[in-house]
Formats: structure tokens, C-alpha cells, sequence
């Protein structure tokens, strides 16, 4: 059927050939001893986090309080921890390749094959299994606190969003112990990832990686949307709700509806290798062209998926360090809604030079121009929030500030190339990587951080190192700004993307200033490490528990931290934009309300893991040719499902008396503490409790 | 009305409360799923021209009209059944009525597959296979995805039929039956779309 | 209640007429196209105008008779969802045929 070899019914095509290592012994070169290398931390990472669990004593906790959650705000958590751990993995492989290109004048120390396998699994784990987890993340902890609801309409299926989006992480973190992952960059196209140029696992790896955590995402697109128009607190119409919640609101449709012609691309690509189909074949009437124009349908919209949710954090973060409601809601509102739409309808722009005519080709350029606009708007607007606000410069200040200046020329560069005559010059060189770099760095990792070091106290109850912070924040701003300006250069120069080396000696010496930056970048992730690890051991120090650590604005910190379960005592009626803001400046906040009720919460349950570990092994049956596992795995997911859908007992009651016990005990301790004004914000002194300093500032306008 | 499909009303508590958020997401996912076949039917017509087919049959050599007039009235038949079905759930006249429709509803969707399962066979004895072109990968990549899809819903009637009989109907097997209904309805839409631009469209060229 | 009171609800066969009156509609725009089609009735571009136009028009009947969608003050957020899922869908589809048939144009 896939190949005409006769493979092991049992083993499939899985052999010991298929394990870096034992290629690495047969081998012994430089590049394969890396990947050996690499395989080595894969499998002693997994030994030492089992041995580490083991040594805790935490088995029973991760299982009970964690895996089987269905909490958003577990849920939440797990999805950034997984982020940051394959971020780790990301950055490496991006120094990785800077060191090689810095030594490519003279050949490097790795094969092109390996350098190709480098530059995939950079995209594809950067963009799904970092960018996507880390805001499906944030989205996850914030915005049902935002909109003042217990949780996410369908928490079981939030759970199996994260499992499936774990299944595709471990396919490709094994990808690094058993076959090869694909080196056809994370775009994948074919006919170059079709059977006849790559037989192997690579390709394989690569689509079902991919497709399954796709599903995931737009699971968690259908659950996000709903949430936002049906579990609303009373009162919250839609133009009462905070913008990050209005961006997630646009990010939800385009997951909706632009992980769809992924999902097509993916399953039609499989089509081909697997049952012999020509959808992009050379020959018999294939057409791969079809491809490029399916996955840039959903690879457009994907990046503003990225964007829009950063847009909605910095919207978060500069009102509340602005001390100051945030300038032009509406338009920011309607600007975001514009970009959403028009995000569906640039895709051509990643492939102007397929050799469709000028007509086609101005009519993309246009738009993309376009969506250049609304932009605008958003960043106007932010800059005028700052405007005679209470400002201060802490860490998600930095980012910000970062992010105005480097965020703009990186879209200034992307109205450039949206002209298909510059693009015919630029395509495919360092130009464009530097590009999407400076707008995704500055743009999505930037707003991830300052979301991350903003809303970290709400989530464990202390704040994070404020020193380390900054030094994080300054390091990743210097590190991108000399990794990828001298690559706007080499672009220019001519120098074409993922070549792993090069014969004209002018690059060298740019190319070691982006290696400089690249070890930049190296030092700002050892300081977001070191930045944790200090946070916790300082935690006493730095605890906020009362919950109001920024004096801010919006919902979530009108609760304790860590919320509890159940998010709201009572729910809130919400009577203005920025509720709690104008709670505290009218003196309404921290009332006690008059009667508690039962709350109502869904069970833990352990079908996310399930379907986690089924899908992930139904997608090493299919990479390796298992096909007795693979129809095993598919047919117990369906069981799985299906036997659920009979559990009746599916939630437990929380007793009102033991609601208002935790929620009377925690006024109390309102009452006794010391509020602080801004002064004291990143100092020992704040509990969480903030002083009312500028009334007019927090009221909401009459 | 609170959302799309049949609306149970009022009077049946907290189905009809819950139905308005679970009925909603489920049509936000057919949205989703919509695009999906959306994507494929223009794979289709890009396909359906001289390079696609590549030499190989086309659809003149292997539609079998009749056969295709046969599912369509079938799968016509069974959205009036289960619309039978919802309004006896409606309507609360008892399970068994409520069963006989979603049982007549289940043989339709059967009789369909088996049709279109019929009609499959043949083309690959004609030598008309997706590895044949690419047009005939368009062709088995659309329609068999349509049918894996009523598959699906004929197996979820399985499972509804016998949830009413283990548990009655309580307001869970109702709302499921509610975006059963959603579901089996938005098959028949874009079975049109198939025989239109697939069959009638192929067999008109 | 019985199992037969709804034979006496007058509601309950206003409903059944409102299905039947779909499903004549849908029936007589399937009986078209095909007609059209197998009785060679008109020219290629002018029967696919019609059998489109009348897929199109079934589509409306399935969402007003069965689905229960329509132009109420209430049902309008399912409308607007259908609409915009529509427009996204129109692009996509039209875009990928416009791209694709330009680049066949070409080669």
C-alpha cells in the first residue's frame, strides 16, 4: 500500500535503524552525534521528571489534582508549563542554527539534512507547540475570570484540547529517539514531503503531529467562543467586556475557522502518501500548487491567531500600569474585529511568485496592505493610554516599550513585502525570516511574557522576581534586535533561507553579530529560569495573596490568589466597563454579599489522558506502519467516548456554608492589612491590596 | 428561540435552559466542518478538467445516475423522519414513538451507505481509483468523507436509541438528540451540494 | 399524557405540515435538476445556472423548514453565525478556484 517493502505486521517499519542513537554509533559524525545527543536529553528528561515525581511523593497529586482536572485554571497552568518546556527545546535549535550559519562559509559542523531537520522542527514547534499551548493557556486561566464565569462552557473537552495538543509535543519530542522528523520546514510542501522524495517518517511525523493538535485547537476555538457569548455574568454585555476577552473572542472564530483547511491540506497530503491518492502529486493530474494555496488558508489567519490575543494582553497590561482606563475601546473593539475578517483574505501573499498573474497578485497585495490599518489604530491607541496615566517601568512595561518600537518596523517590513514586486526580490531570503521574527518576537513572545509575568501572581499567589524580570525583558530585547537586524541585511544581500551554508565571505561578519544575538537570546531564557526558580524560593516574600497586586482594573483580581476552585463566590452583577476598577473607586468593592448558594462544579475525569495517550500512540502506529496499533488506538478513543457519554454522575456540589466560610475568611484578611499605593508595587509590602490613589482615574467615566 | 434546530419550549425545564449553549457550540463545530467540505469541493472543481483526469475515467464513463437519484431521496426521506423524530420529542409522545422514527431514520442512513457503498464498487471495477488521477482523488477524497460522516451519524442513532432506553428521556438524551438532529440535517445540505455540483454538475460537462 | 393525546394537538400538526411543506419543496427542487440533467433539457451553462440556483434554494428550504432558521427578531445571532461562516467559506472556496484556474491559465 505505502511503499513496496514488506514490512514486520508486528514492528511495522520500526526497527533498530529507527533509533538516533544506534545511528549515531554506526555513524559517529558530528551532526549524528547531536542528534544523538539530543535523543539522550529526550530519554534522561523522562527519567528524571518520573524519578523527580517519584522522589515527591507527587504521583497521587499530579493525577488527582492535575491530569484529571477539568478546571480552566489547571488546565490553564499545564498548557504554559507545557509552552515553556518546548520553548527551551525551540531556542536551542534556533542557536543551534545561528552557530551553524556563523561556521557556513566553510561548511559548518552539520549536514544539510540535519540543518533542514533543525529549521522544521524549530517553525513547527515554535508556532504549534509554544505560541499556540502558551495562548491557549493564558486564555484558558483568564478569560472566564475576565467574564466573571465559574469556568469554560465544555470543561471536559478543554481537557482533551490539552491532551490532544500534548499528543502532538510528544510526537515530536520522540521524533528526536525513534525515525527522523520531516525536513520539509514546518510549511511541509510537496511534492518534496510527498512518498516518492521522502519515504520515511519524516513527513509522517510532521502531518500527524500537526493535524492532531490542530483538532485540539479548534476544540479549543468552539470553546472559547461559546464561553464568551453564553457565560457571561449578569450585566457584562459585550461592550462591557475587557478587550483581552474581545480578542480572544476574534481568535476563537479564526481557530474556527482557519484550522479547517489545515486539517484538509494535512489529511490530503496523507491521502497521497498513504492510500496512493494524487491531490499534489508531479504526475496523473496532482496539482501541489493546490497545497501552498490550502495551507497558507489556514497559515495566515494561524498568525493572528498568534498576534490578536498578545494585542488583547498589552491592552491588559499598559491600562493597569497606566494606572488609566484604556484609550478608544471602541475602535480598539472594531479594529480587532477588522483584522480577524481580513485575516482571511491575504493568504496569497506567502506565495506571490507561484507564478499566478500580476491581476491575482495585486488584488492579495491590497489587502494585506490593508490590515496594516487597524493595526495602526491599536497602537495609537495604547501609546495614548499611557498619556498622563499613573505609569510605572516594570517588567510588562519593558515589554511593551520593546514591543512599540520593534513590533512597528517589523510590520512596516510586512507592508513592504505585502507589494508583490518587492516580494519577487525578497521571497524565501533572510529578509522575510527577519520578517515574521520581528513581528512574532516583539509581537506574540513579548505579549506572552509580560502576560505571563502579569498574571503569575493571580495564578500561584506570589509575584515573580521583579530583578530577574527585567533583566529577562532587556536581554530578549537586545537578543532579537541583533539576531535578526543583521539578517534584514543579509536578505538584502541575497542570501536565501534555510541554507545551512554559503560561498560568499561578505555574510560572515554579519552572520556572527546574529550569533552574538542568538547568545543574548540564550542568556534571557536562563534568566526567565532563574527568574522562576528565585520566585520560588522567595515566595514568602513576594506573596500577594489578597489578589490585587497591580491595582488593576478587571475581574480577575477582584478574587484571592490563587482563586479558588470555583472562581466567584457569588457571581458578580456587573454594572460598568472595567467593573472592579469602578468598584474600587466607588467604594464597592470587597462588600460581602448577601447570601452564598451551592455551587455546582464538573468532576475530574481521566478522559483527556486517555485520549492523550491513545492518540498519541495511534500516531506512531501510523508513522511506523503498526497497523494492528493503530486501529487498536482509534477504536479505544471511539469506545472511550462513547462509554462517557453513559456516565450520568458527571458533577458535585460545593455546600454554600463552606463557600462562605473561605469567602469570609479571606474578607478578613482584606480588612486587616495594609494597602499600598504604586510606590511600594514590586516591594515585600505588597499583599495584594492596593491603595485608592487616583479615583478619577479608576471611575469609570459618567 | 433560543437556537437553531427544533426548540423543545418551556415546558421541558432545564433541557431546554442547557440546550441553548450545548445546541450552539455544536453548530459552531458544524461551521467548522462545514469549511471543511467546503475546501474539498473547491479542491474538486479545480480538478475536474482535463489535467486532473489525466486520461483516466471521467464522470461521464462512471455516475450512475439512477443510483445517485436513489440516495438523494433516501437521504431527503430520512431528514423529514428524524424531523418526525424531534417532534415527537417535542411534543413528548413517549419513547417508543420517538425510537420507531429514529429507528426508521438509522435504516435510511443504512440503505444509503449501502448505495453509495454499491456505487464505489463499481467504479473501482471500472478502474476508476484515486490513484488513478487526481480528479478521481478529488472525487474519493469528498464524497466517501460525506459517507464516513453519515456512518458516523448512523452509528450515534445506535447509541441514542439505546441511551433511551437506559435512561429515558431526561434532559441529557434529549439535548443530544437535538444535536443529532442539527447533525443529520446538515448532512442532507451538503449531500445538494454533492449531487449538484458533483454528479449533475460531472455528468452535464 | 397519553402516548395518543397528540393526535388532538393542533399544534402539533401545524409542525408536521411546516416538515411536509419542506420536504415537498425539497423534493420538487431535486426532481428539477435532475430532470434538467438527464433529459439533456438545456445547454451546459445555462443548466448549471439552474441546478445551482436551485441547489441554493434547497439549501434555504432545509435551514427554514428544518433547521427553523429564519428572519425573527430572535433567531438573528444563528443567522448572522450562518452568514459569516458563509462569507469566510465564499472566500475561501472562490479564492482557491479563482488561484488555481489562474495558474492552470498560465501553465
Amino acid at each position: 500500500m505505502t511503499s513496496d517493502q514488506n514490512y514486520n505486521w508486528f514492528f511495522g517499519r520500526l526497527d533498530l535503524s529507527s533509533l538516533s542513537i544506534w545511528q549515531a554509533i554506526q555513524n559517529p559524525t558530528t551532526s549524528e552525534l547531536i542528534a544523538a545527543g539530543a535523543a539522550m536529553i529526550v530519554i534522561l528528561g523522562a527519567i528524571g521528571a518520573i524519578a523527580l515525581i517519584t522522589w515527591l511523593r507527587a504521583w497521587r497529586t499530579l493525577w488527582t489534582e492535575w491530569l484529571t482536572s477539568t478546571d480552566h485554571k489547571r488546565i490553564g497552568i499545564m498548557y504554559c508549563v507545557l509552552a515553556l518546556v518546548m520553548m527551551a527545546r525551540g531556542v536551542i535549535e534556533g542557536v543551534l542554527m545561528r552557530t551553524q550559519q556563523a561556521f557556513g562559509l566553510h561548511g559548518g559542523f552539520l549536514t544539510p539534512d540535519h540543518f533542514a531537520e533543525l529549521f522544521t522542527t524549530h517553525g513547527t514547534i515554535m508556532i504549534f507547540f509554544v505560541a499556540v499551548p502558551f495562548i491557549a493557556g493564558i486564555i484558558n486561566y483568564v478569560m472566564p475570570l475576565q467574564i466573571g464565569a465559574r469556568d469554560m462552557s465544555f470543561p471536559v473537552m478543554n481537557q482533551v484540547s490539552l491532551g490532544l495538543t500534548a499528543t502532538g509535543a510528544a510526537l515530536v519530542m520522540i521524533s528526536l529517539v525513534l525515525g527522523q522528523f520531516s525536513t520539509g520546514s514546518w510549511a511541509a510542501y510537496p511534492p518534496y514531503t510527498g512518498k516518492v522524495f521522502n519515504p520515511g517518517t519524516g513527513p509522517d511525523y510532521w502531518i500527524w503531529s500537526v493535524a492532531i493538535a490542530g483538532i485540539g485547537t479548534t476544540l479549543s476555538g468552539i470553546n472559547f467562543a461559546v464561553t464568551i457569548f453564553k457565560e457571561r455574568a449578569p450585566g457584562m454585555s459585550l461592550f462591557k467586556m475587557p478587550v483581552f476577552c474581545w480578542t480572544v473572542l476574534c481568535t476563537a472564530v479564526i481557530m474556527i475557522f482557519a484550522m479547517p483547511p489545515l486539517t484538509v491540506a494535512t489529511m490530503m497530503l496523507a491521502a497521497d502518501r498513504y492510500l496512493d491518492f494524487h491531490f499534489f502529486t508531479n504526475d496523473l493530474g496532482g496539482n501541489m500548487m493546490n497545497y501552498v494555496n490550502l495551507f497558507w488558508l489556514f497559515g495566515h489567519p494561524e498568525v493572528y491567531l498568534l498576534v490578536l490575543p498578545t494585542y488583547g494582553i498589552f491592552s491588559e497590561t499598559i491600562a493597569t500600569f497606566s494606572g488609566k482606563r484604556l484609550y478608544g475601546y471602541t475602535s480598539l473593539v472594531y479594529a480587532t474585529m477588522a483584522i480577524s475578517v481580513l485575516s482571511f483574505t491575504v493568504w496569497l501573499h506567502h506565495f506571490f511568485t507561484m507564478g499566478q498573474s500580476a491581476n491575482v497578485n495585486i488584488a492579495f497585495g491590497i489587502a494585506s496592505m490593508c490590515i496594516a490599518i487597524p493595526t495602526g489604530v491599536k497602537v495609537y491607541n495604547w501609546v495614548a493610554t499611557l498619556f498622563r496615566g499613573r505609569t510605572r517601568l516594570t517588567v510588562p512595561m519593558i515589554y511593551a516599550t520593546g514591543f512599540f518600537y520593534l513590533f512597528v518596523i517589523g510590520g512596516l517590513t510586512g507592508v513592504m513585502l505585502a507589494n508583490p514586486t518587492i516580494s519577487y526580490q525578497v521571497h524565501n531570503t533572510l529578509f522575510l525570516v527577519a520578517h515574521f521574527h520581528n513581528v512574532l518576537i516583539p509581537g506574540v513572545l513579548f505579549g506572552l511574557l509580560s502576560g505571563y509575568h502579569y498574571w503569575f501572581p493571580k495564578a500561584f499567589g506570589f509575584r515573580l522576581h521583579e530583578g530577574w524580570g527585567w533583566a529577562s525583558a532587556v536581554l530578549w530585547i537586545l537578543g532579537f534586535s541583533f539576531t535578526f537586524f543583521p539578517l534584514y541585511v543579509l536578505g538584502f544581500m541575497g542570501m536565501p533561507r534555510r541554507s545551512a551554508n554559503y560561498s560568499d565571505p561578505a555574510f560572515e561578519p554579519v552572520m556572527f553579530v546574529a550569533l552574538f544575538g542568538a547568545t543574548l537570546v540564550l542568556a534571557a531564557l536562563a534568566s526567565l529560569c532563574v527568574q522562576l526558580v528565585v520566585s520560588i524560593r522567595d515566595r514568602k516574600r513576594l506573596a500577594v495573596p489578597l489578589g490585587d497586586p497591580w491595582n488593576g482594573r478587571t475581574l480577575e483580581w477582584a478574587m484571592p490568589s490563587p482563586p479558588p476552585h470555583y472562581n466567584f463566590a457569588v457571581l458578580p452583577y456587573v454594572h460598568e466597563r472595567d467593573e472592579f476598577g469602578d468598584a474600587k473607586a466607588t467604594g464597592r468593592a470587597y462588600c460581602e454579599p448577601e447570601e452564598y448558594e451551592d455551587i455546582e462544579l464538573p468532576n475530574n475525569t481521566p478522559i483527556g489522558m486517555i485520549i492523550c495517550a491513545a492518540a498519541t500512540l495511534l500516531g506512531l502506529a501510523l508513522i511506523f506502519y503498526i497497523w494492528w496499533l493503530a486501529v487498536l488506538a482509534a477504536v479505544s478513543m471511539i469506545v472511550t467516548f462513547i462509554a462517557r457519554t453513559f456516565d450520568l454522575e458527571t458533577t458535585h456540589l460545593i455546600p454554600a456554608s463552606e463557600i462562605a466560610a473561605e469567602h469570609k475568611a479571606w474578607l478578613a484578611r482584606v480588612r486587616a492589612a495594609s494597602p499600598i499605593t504604586r510606590d511600594a508595587e514590586t516591594k515585600p509590602e505588597n499583599e495584594g491590596l492596593a491603595v485608592l490613589e487616583r479615583p478619577d482615574l479608576m471611575a469609570a467615566p459618567k | 428561540m433560543k437556537h437553531p434546530g427544533i426548540n423543545l419550549g418551556p415546558h421541558h425545564g432545564t433541557a431546554h435552559d442547557q440546550a441553548e449553549k450545548v445546541v450552539f457550540g455544536f453548530w459552531v463545530f458544524l461551521m467548522s466542518d462545514l469549511i471543511i467540505f467546503g475546501l474539498m469541493f473547491a479542491t474538486y472543481v479545480t480538478m475536474t478538467n482535463p489535467v486532473g483526469m489525466a486520461g483516466g475515467p471521467g464522470p461521464k464513463h462512471v455516475f450512475d445516475l439512477a443510483s445517485v437519484f436513489a440516495q438523494t431521496m433516501i437521504l431527503l426521506t430520512s431528514s423529514l423522519t428524524f424531523g418526525m423524530a424531534s417532534l415527537a420529542i417535542r411534543h413528548e409522545q413517549g419513547r417508543n414513538i420517538i425510537s420507531i422514527w429514529l429507528y426508521v431514520t438509522l435504516a435510511l442512513g443504512l440503505t444509503f451507505l449501502v448505495f453509495e457503498a454499491r456505487d464505489f464498487t463499481s467504479m473501482v471495477g471500472l478502474g476508476a481509483v484515486p490513484s488513478r488521477s487526481g480528479y478521481l482523488s478529488a472525487f474519493f477524497g469528498l464524497v466517501p468523507l460525506h459517507g464516513l460522516h453519515v456512518m458516523a451519524g448512523c452509528l450515534w442513532i445506535m447509541v441514542m436509541i439505546l441511551q433511551i432506553r437506559a435512561f429515558g428521556m431526561i434532559p441529557l438524551v434529549k439535548t443530544r438528540l437535538l444535536r443529532l438532529g442539527l447533525f443529520w440535517h446538515f448532512l442532507d445540505l451538503v449531500w445538494i451540494g454533492i449531487f449538484t455540483i458533483v454528479y449533475l454538475g460531472g455528468i452535464g460537462t | 399524557m397519553s402516548d395518543l393525546d397528540y393526535l388532538d394537538d393542533r399544534n402539533y400538526w401545524r409542525e408536521v405540515r411546516h416538515y411536509l411543506i419542506g420536504f415537498g419543496l425539497a423534493l420538487a427542487l431535486t426532481l428539477i435538476p435532475f430532470a434538467i440533467i438527464y433529459w439533456k433539457m438545456l445547454a451546459f451553462k445555462p443548466a448549471l445556472t439552474v441546478i445551482g440556483l436551485c441547489a441554493l434554494l434547497q439549501m434555504v428550504v432545509h435551514l427554514r423548514f428544518f433547521l427553523h432558521i429564519d428572519l425573527s427578531r430572535q433567531k438573528r445571532e444563528d443567522l448572522q453565525l450562518i452568514l459569516f461562516s458563509v462569507l469566510l467559506l465564499a472566500i475561501m472556496a472562490l479564492g482557491t478556484i479563482w488561484i488555481i484556474g489562474n495558474l492552470g491559465m498560465r501553465m
